[in-house]
């Protein structure tokens, strides 16, 4: 849950970006490191296998600039994807005030999209939180690699409610920051009700 | 006991009263530096020697492990584990769980021991849980007053385009 303290007249948010294994997620975090002012920006903190495989999370402070007197200040954070680091999931979901679900645009990733998108709303809701709910928006990533699913196809599958969908390609960056302004503007203006 | 699905709100005077504590908590244990966080990782108040810790990630990293030893106390049929100590080689790390849902991280070097650092925790503990206990009912107080104690009941969308430029 957002953190706001008026003694520093901060405002913390919690983004979570979720999706199965290899969609990503990690991906989308770094270019947005690379790619901010350093100002802007903490340390990016990634516990990730020898091989590279995210194996707890990715954590990435950053700092927006000022909302109303209040310093907006959001933490992204990554699940690991794989199947098997269930408990690790649960454990990041704690507090989210927003979630990006990272899907993988490629065919035969489509069951893997479905089984963690079910996955989410199963974790979402061992927190109380019901998916339908809360700021999320679905990024469809891989855009470039050849024989992708349409996105009509995975939008029909993954996004019946449908909430705000963005297309990217992470690995050169191609809406990434679109996909993080959708979000920080949909948990901003959801602390407009909830406080 | 702070309500685990609230919105944590810091108020300047409870934000006074948390570090005028954790100053005497330093002074008493002898430590090198002392922070407080809140269970999702967010930084609440922070004292001694700072400036060279890069304070939001060990923030973060505290309350992941934090969740990922509560997940093991779970395994095995505890409700979590209160307290954590890490042993370096020069400075050690001191993490106790205050009021369920604040995190109390004590650093220190030789010039302090275990023992000591425990004894003291212990009773900043019970004091700081009171000043959560204050702040929990204040929250509640002004949760129930009119929307307009609320600041970001009235943020537009430019307000929000204005943080991309």
């Amino acid at each position: 849950m957002s953190f706001i303290n008026y003694a520093s007249r901060e405002i913390n948010c919690k983004i979570v970006y979720y999706g199965p294994g290899l969609c990503g997620k990690t991906t989308n975090l770094q270019f947005v490191y690379n790619k901010t002012a350093d100002s802007s920006k903490g340390k990016m903190i990634s516990l990730a296998t020898e091989t590279e495989r995210t194996l707890f999370f990715d954590f990435l402070p950053l700092a927006l600039g000022e909302i109303r007197g209040f310093k907006a200040r959001f933490h992204l954070y990554t699940v690991p994807g794989q199947v098997f680091y269930d408990a690790s999931r649960k454990l990041i979901l704690k507090g989210v005030d927003g979630v990006v679900f990272v899907a993988d645009s490629q065919q035969e990733r489509l069951d893997a999209n479905i089984e963690s998108m079910e996955n989410l709303r199963d974790n979402l809701e061992e927190q109380g939180l019901d998916l339908d709910r809360i700021p999320f928006v679905i990024q469809y990533n891989k855009r470039d690699l050849p024989g992708v699913c349409s996105v009509e196809e995975l939008s029909s599958l993954l996004n019946p409610r449908k909430v705000p969908e963005t297309e990217a390609c992470a690995a050169s960056g191609e809406g990434v920051f679109e996909t993080l302004k959708v979000i920080a503007k949909l948990v901003l203006n959801d602390l407009k009700k909830t406080n | 006991m702070l309500e685990a699905s609230s919105s944590l709100v810091m108020y300047d005077e409870e934000y006074q009263r948390i570090s005028a504590l954790i100053d005497r908590l330093l002074r008493e244990a002898n430590a090198r530096a002392i922070f407080l966080v809140d269970k999702d990782g967010q930084l609440i108040a922070a004292t001694g020697e700072t400036e060279h810790l890069d304070t939001t990630s060990l923030a973060s990293l505290t309350a992941g492990n934090i969740a990922a030893t509560g997940g093991l106390a779970k395994l095995i049929g505890e409700k979590e584990f209160s307290i954590l100590f890490h042993e370096g080689e020069k400075d050690n790390i001191h993490i106790s769980i205050v009021g369920g849902r604040v995190i109390l991280v004590v650093i220190f070097d030789q010039r302090s021991s275990l023992g000591l650092v425990r004894l003291r925790v212990k009773r900043a503990g019970r004091d700081l849980d009171l000043i959560l206990e204050d702040l929990v009912r204040k929250t509640v107080v002004h949760n129930d007053q009119s929307a307009a104690m609320n600041p970001f009941a009235e943020i537009t969308d430019d307000d929000i385009d204005n943080l991309f430029k």
